[in-house]
């Protein structure tokens, strides 16, 4: 048995929040599959919600407080991710954005990433495409082929057989097997670990 | 220990009135900082290096020279000098310079600079710093130690039979401190030398302070130049200080609250506990500065910085009172008691010229017994 971290993020800003629904969601299919096949699975959730003003205090002075540290720890060092952002303008919300923009470049490099959105109509679908997955694309995470958007007439159709219920499951699928494919999470990077010494850099053969 | 101010050189409006200082006030209100330093008995004065707006400390051996003409004890230092777009040669004359007018009391710590469009203005280019840093240092080390040098490098003109004038006092180059916040290389680079590390420490988390100077004192070992505990600490650290902390909090938070960097963001609270920020009595200044030793070990130098986000002079200078009356004394003795006998202290122009003298005996003892080899090395650096 192979133990797993998946971390949910979700951008919601009202309580309750249909993107933390969707966020949830998700992730239990990713998890349901996953405990299928064997692993046993830890869902860390990060609701966003709770860290913006420490977001913002990031943004302005260059480090995470100790509660923002350990949000971003369990988002750099989980085997998946699941991210959620309720669409604004056409895009990801301002503070989805911006917890991203404080999460190290290179922390979500081959991490496979489940991206889901709510709207207040369907005709914001396409955002996940032109705009969350460019972002994730930049980090160098693997975004899993099919992402879920889910309209207002999503949560209202029949939620256990719609079509929003199989795209979630399809979803969920695609992430255990992104997961499955590699070895355990190793947890966050080290930043101040040492890659070189300085015959190397004497040498101006750093990086 | 050594006990000392550093100071940023930024010109910003006082909130509490709205009055920006002039240039030509910050630069004497910077000197007027270094001469109070050393009539409340501290040990060191150290001028950052910038060359943008808000900041006027370009010129940082002119100031230097300046209050080595009017101190007899102060120790003339930096935080940081930009071995980055500074030509090494330039420093190493200048510094040599400042030396000899100082009769011994310079040092000056080496940093890089984090901000990318100063770079251009000196040809070069901020994607480059580390690469600098190491070059440049490098060329640095050896026109003091080397009477004529041939180099040839990446990133200036090479240098055929060139003698960098004067040669260091005495033969014994200014001490060096390399600053980083949270660069593993530039700790390694310390170590590598037997140079000391500054670890800023201020604006910033003590775990950055922490993991940094833990790095630096195992590889100081790795390179052999004492065990890791013997090696070069200094740190920075912010204070403001009333008799009663409640009046501390209350005159210093418009200033927090507006200031460049952190302003804006965190409140002087959340500030206070994230980084080594304190604000309060003089009795919580000294018990927060001894619990550093417990995340670093025995260190050689603590500086303040008391001087930025637009505080007026007069209140600067009555920080410094209270700094040098109630809270040095008993950090010295403090310290003094619990460093342990093979910790060295920071060094100073006559400690090296002393560990170079005994250095120097050794070898010609050695020569000529064959039994007194290694006696005086012990500590030399």
């Amino acid at each position: 048995m192979t133990r797993r971290t998946l971390a949910v993020v979700s951008a919601g800003l009202s309580q309750p929040s249909s993107t933390r629904l969707l966020a949830d969601q998700l992730a239990a299919a990713a998890r349901d599959e996953l405990v299928r096949r064997g692993d046993e699975v830890e869902l860390r959730v990060v609701e966003l919600r709770d860290h913006a003003h420490d977001v913002v205090n990031n943004l302005l002075t260059g480090f995470p407080s100790t509660e923002l540290r350990a949000a971003l720890d369990a988002v750099t060092g989980a085997d998946g991710v699941v991210a959620v952002t309720p669409i604004f303008n056409a895009s990801y919300n301002g503070l989805f954005k911006s917890f991203f923009d404080v999460v190290d470049a290179q922390a979500l490099v081959d991490r496979p990433v489940l991206i889901g959105a709510t709207g207040g109509t369907a005709r914001h679908s396409l955002a996940l495409e032109h705009a969350v997955r460019p972002m994730f694309g930049y980090l160098r995470a693997v975004v899993l082929p099919t992402s879920v958007f889910a309209a207002p007439e999503d949560w209202s159709g029949g939620t256990a057989e719609g079509a929003l219920r199989a795209r979630i499951q399809r979803a969920g699928r695609e992430l255990a097997d992104q997961v499955d494919r590699r070895p355990p999470a190793a947890g966050p990077a080290d930043p101040f670990a040492l890659t070189t010494d300085f015959a190397q850099l004497l040498g101006g053969r750093e990086d | 220990m050594q006990f000392g101010v550093f100071t940023v050189g930024d010109v910003t409006v006082d909130p509490t009135t709205g009055r920006e200082p002039t240039e030509h006030e910050r630069i004497k209100a910077m000197v007027a900082i270094a001469l109070k330093a050393e009539e409340v008995g501290l040990d060191v004065f150290a001028t950052g290096e910038h060359h943008n707006r808000p900041f006027v400390p370009s010129s940082p051996t002119t100031m230097l020279g300046h209050i080595a003409a009017r101190t007899e004890r102060l120790l003339l230092s930096t935080s940081t000098t930009l071995i980055t777009t500074n030509d090494p040669v330039k420093i190493a004359e200048d510094y040599a310079m400042l030396q000899h007018l100082a009769d011994g009391r310079v040092d000056l710590m080496m940093g890089r600079g984090n901000t990318g469009p100063v770079y251009p203005w000196f040809g070069q280019d901020i994607r480059n710093g580390i690469r600098l840093a190491v070059e440049n240092y490098e060329l640095l080390h050896r026109l003091w130690r080397e009477d004529v040098v041939d180099w040839q490098g990446k990133f200036r003109t090479p240098l055929q039979s060139f003698t960098s004038t004067p040669r260091p006092l005495e033969g014994v180059p200014p001490f060096v401190w390399h600053g980083s916040i949270r660069s593993p290389e530039i700790a390694e680079q310390a170590a590598y030398y037997g140079d000391g590390f500054f670890a800023n420490h201020i604006f910033w988390p003590k775990e950055h302070t922490q993991r940094m100077v833990g790095l630096y004192r195992q590889r100081f070992a790795h390179y052999g130049h004492g065990s890791p505990e013997q090696a070069i600490v200094g740190l920075g650290g912010q204070v403001f200080m009333r008799r009663n902390s409640q009046d501390a909090v209350r005159e210093f938070r418009p200033y927090f609250d507006n200031a460049p960097v952190y302003g804006h963001g965190p409140s002087l609270e959340e500030f206070t506990r994230e980084t080594p920020l304190t604000v309060g009595s003089p009795q919580q200044v000294i018990d927060r500065t001894l619990g550093f030793r417990e995340y670093v070990g025995d260190y050689q130098r603590q500086l303040f910085l008391l001087d930025h986000a637009g505080l007026p002079l007069k209140t600067v200078l009555e920080q410094l009172d209270l700094l040098g009356e109630e809270v040095v004394p008993v950090l010295r003795k403090e310290f003094d008691a619990l460093r342990p006998a093979h910790v060295p202290v920071a060094p100073t122009h006559a400690s090296l010229v002393a560990a170079r003298d005994a250095a120097d005996r050794a070898a010609t003892g050695a020569a000529d017994a064959g039994d007194l080899a290694g006696a005086g090395a012990e500590g030399r650096r």
